[in-house]
């Protein structure tokens, strides 16, 4: 069956403001608002679509993480996925843990391709993707803008520094998203209920035999230093004026 | 025992990217370190000659191969990872370039990576930004694994040139795949100086309302000689090409001098600008969140303080 694994993560919602435990020990993460990862949703919603196309037969959503990642992987089945698979585990998940359990299930489910966000908005790795790639020993396509499938092939336009890169993979590869690959769609209450009957499998790291290794130790969180708040100017005159005394224009 | 730091080069064939100079000078954060660059092209004549200028520079190592003549993190990575043996560090850059390498080189060397390293602390310890720089994280590398990360380029300045170390070739043994392949990149050609480098930036925002509107950014950047950027909002109207985002998932820059003209401030987007020396906010909303860390704020049509601006400018 042409499949697509989709790898999503569970991270506080973009939209709350982060603060710093004060014992420096992490951030609060407490009665905050949890949301899938928004490049995981596009990654989603890029399955889905290549799905719609007739581009792929089935779209399994998976995830590394504890056990209230389950409510991200129902909304993800919500979204449209057709099953999901939830690898359960406690404490820190490093990208080279989450993209070797990534690997136990790619080997299982074999798919002819992996999309994963480009990077998760909590710690800000951009990692698991290229790893899951060079595990696999298959292609990368990370920071997608573009994604065309041809027979065996994908085309993929990356948003890179220089502007726009277009690569040709074999398939399967992974692929990352970037933010201008498509908009998710919304999830409507009848598609909430249907979700709720769809297919999740609990896994365990051991189970994959994996161990959850940590290789970094996290020594300490703290608040970043606040910039001095500035003044107001009252015209472009004056601004000017000031930029000019400090040389800056 | 003595670190031993690995660079890989950034570069397009013929020029180095400053990218690699503000590496070079995280990595002398090292004490003592040994730093040796390695080029990967398909002819490194020209980027070793930049790259052996780079004070703090111990050796540069070529790797030539037609297959690097455009950087597949695919064929790049085996080579580096034959190269990797004797080092105790493995770093890049934090641009597309890095981002997409080097956790391919992590993987394949099985240790993790730290991406965006803003400060070396010892030679194991190092501090990032996460939360889009909402909270910094200081990471130990524990048990002697070998240390793969990026290199968060606006927290460093980059090394400068006037040394000139060694270069030797290198060869690799390593089985190179062929299943990715370069089509082609599409780069707007400008006169401009490069965003993520510019002394100068002048950024515009959603504001703007439309891409022909975005132009007068454009005349008032070439008045002082600075680059252009954009908010992710002004990117995702079509307003700019996605090259000009700055911001979490865009460019981090530190310019000296930084005008936000129409961008209220997101939190994503404060993050790519923070370390900028000063900041310039216009906006015609008194409560927009960037006059929290503007220096200079000044409230009022854009549309209309813009060519002021521009006027008072060449006036000078």
């Amino acid at each position: 069956m042409k499949r697509i694994l989709v790898g999503i993560k569970r991270v506080v919602d973009y939209n709350v403001r982060i603060r710093v435990k004060p014992d420096g020990s992490g951030v609060i993460t407490d009665g905050v608002k949890m949301s899938i990862n928004p490049f995981d949703e596009i990654a989603l919603e890029e399955a889905l679509r290549i799905k719609e196309k007739g581009g792929a037969e089935e779209v399994v959503v998976a995830t590394v993480g504890p056990a209230e990642c389950q409510q991200q992987l129902r909304t993800a089945l919500a979204m449209g996925g057709d099953r999901a698979v939830h690898v359960q585990a406690d404490g820190v998940i490093e990208p080279l843990v989450a993209a070797r359990a990534l690997l136990k299930l790619v080997e299982k489910e074999q798919p002819m391709m992996v999309i994963v966000g480009k990077q998760a908005i909590d710690d800000d790795n951009s990692q698991t993707g290229p790893m899951l790639a060079a595990l696999w020993n298959r292609p990368q396509a990370t920071f997608a803008s573009k994604v065309e499938l041809a027979e065996g092939k994908a085309r993929v336009t990356r948003e890179v520094d220089a502007g726009l890169e277009t690569l040709e993979v074999d398939l399967p590869a992974v692929v990352t998203t970037d933010l201008r690959l498509n908009e998710p769609r919304y999830v409507k209450l009848p598609d909430i209920m249907k979700a709720k009957k769809k297919p999740l499998e609990t896994l365990t790291l051991g189970a994959l035999g994996l161990e959850p290794k940590q290789r970094l130790k996290l020594v300490k969180f703290e608040p970043p230093p606040q910039r001095q708040k500035g003044i107001r100017v009252k015209d472009a005159a004056e601004l000017v004026e000031a930029l000019k005394k400090k040389g800056l224009v | 025992m003595a670190s031993k730091v690995l660079i890989v080069a950034e570069h397009d064939g013929s020029k180095l990217n400053p990218a690699t100079a503000k590496c070079v000078t995280c990595a002398r954060g090292i004490a003592g370190a040994e730093i040796t660059v390695v080029v990967c092209a398909a002819d490194a004549a020209a980027v070793a000659t930049q790259a052996a200028q780079l004070t703090g520079v111990n050796r540069v190592l070529t790797v030539e191969n037609p297959v690097n003549a455009h950087a597949l993190s695919a064929t790049i990575a085996p080579q580096i990872v034959a190269l990797a043996g004797p080092f105790t560090h493995v770093f890049g850059p934090s641009t597309t370039f890095g981002k997409d390498l080097m956790p391919r080189i992590a993987a394949l060397l099985d240790t993790a990576q730290i991406s965006d390293i803003m400060a070396v602390e010892s030679p194991t310890r190092f501090r990032r930004p996460i939360y889009a720089g909402n909270a910094i994280l200081t990471v130990e590398v524990e048990g002697g694994a070998k240390v793969v990360g990026t290199v968060r380029t606006a927290s460093f300045e980059g090394t400068p040139a006037g040394a000139s170390a060694p270069i030797e070739k290198a060869s690799v043994n390593a089985e190179l795949p062929t299943y990715t392949r370069f089509v082609s990149v599409s780069a707007a050609k400008s006169d401009r100086p490069d965003l993520q480098t510019a002394t100068r930036v002048v950024s515009g925002g959603r504001a703007l309302g439309s891409a022909d509107a975005f132009k007068i950014l454009y005349s008032l950047a070439d008045k002082i000689g600075a680059a252009v950027g954009a908010s992710r909002a002004a990117v995702d109207a079509g307003y700019a090409p996605n090259e000009l985002q700055v911001g979490q998932t865009g460019k981090i820059i530190a310019p000296e001098l930084y005008i936000a003209i129409g961008i209220s401030g997101a939190i994503q987007h404060l993050t790519g600008i923070k370390d900028a020396r000063t900041i310039v906010a216009i906006n015609k909303d008194t409560e927009a969140p960037i006059f929290e860390v503007a220096d200079y704020g000044l409230v009022g049509d854009l549309f209309q303080i813009v060519p002021e601006l521009e006027k008072l400018i060449a006036a000078k």
